[in-house]
């Protein structure tokens, strides 16, 4: 089964209590391919390579099916500073 | 040297070779072992799709041309798509479930995004500098300084 959207967001929401979530399917819909922009507060404090290893951990099974997954991971504050 | 000896040695040389690469190719390339030598081989290891000169993959490609933007041309690289046992064994060596994957100075780095990251806040230029690689960014900036 390939891989949703809707699947990524729960487990991100579950996992790292994700207060803003864009997930984009950019591989036209064999669910291989995904662009996501992750606001947490829990990757507050956190290096960038920590932020985007406590994603990898959070979306494991997915990932092996994933080929591509690129991220950009903001803290609520670096969120609402980039929307300002 | 009479003809004896010229075959002797000929046998000789072959049976190194012989053994040379069965030594290679028993060598289990997805240890942990076999990466961490890999991992320090270079200031700068790359482990893509594809080769510096041909990427095979858009990610592999972005690594390579961030690296280049900053003068970084000579660096170790190793073909992921050639070696199944190792494309399997870095990503758990490095506990990251994506190629390409970046090392400096022995240390992971990261992927692509990471890569991207640092190369726009300049983390990048400070990574190379603590392996003695000074990022020819770096000159550029002085000079529109000067400017």
């Amino acid at each position: 089964m390939p891989i949703t959207v809707d699947q990524l967001k729960q487990k991100l929401e579950n996992e790292l209590e994700a207060t803003h979530l864009d997930i984009v399917d950019t591989s036209d819909g064999c669910g291989a391919k995904f662009q996501a922009l992750i606001v947490s507060p829990k990757f507050d404090g956190k290096p960038l390579l920590q932020r985007h290893r406590m994603v990898n951990t959070a979306i494991e099974t997915e990932m092996k099916e994933i080929h591509a997954f690129q991220m950009k991971t903001l803290t609520p504050e670096q969120w609402e500073k980039q929307n300002s | 040297m009479n003809r004896l000896s010229v075959s002797r040695l000929f046998h000789l040389n072959n049976r190194k070779l012989f053994q040379a690469l069965i030594a290679r190719y028993s060598v289990d390339t997805g240890s942990k072992d076999y990466i961490d030598g890999l991992v320090k081989d270079d200031n700068v290891v790359v482990f893509m799709k594809g080769t510096a000169d041909q990427p095979r993959c858009g990610f592999s490609n972005a690594v390579v041309q961030i690296l280049n933007f900053h003068g970084v041309n000579k660096f170790s690289f190793h073909n992921v798509l050639e070696d199944e046992s190792l494309r399997q064994g870095i990503k758990d060596y490095s506990n990251w479930p994506t190629i390409p994957q970046v090392f400096i100075g022995g240390e992971f780095i990261g992927g692509c995004d990471v890569m991207l990251e640092m190369h726009k806040n300049g983390e990048l230029i400070e990574e190379l500098n603590k392996v003695g690689i000074r990022s020819v960014l770096l000159d550029r900036i002085e000079e529109e300084e000067k400017k």
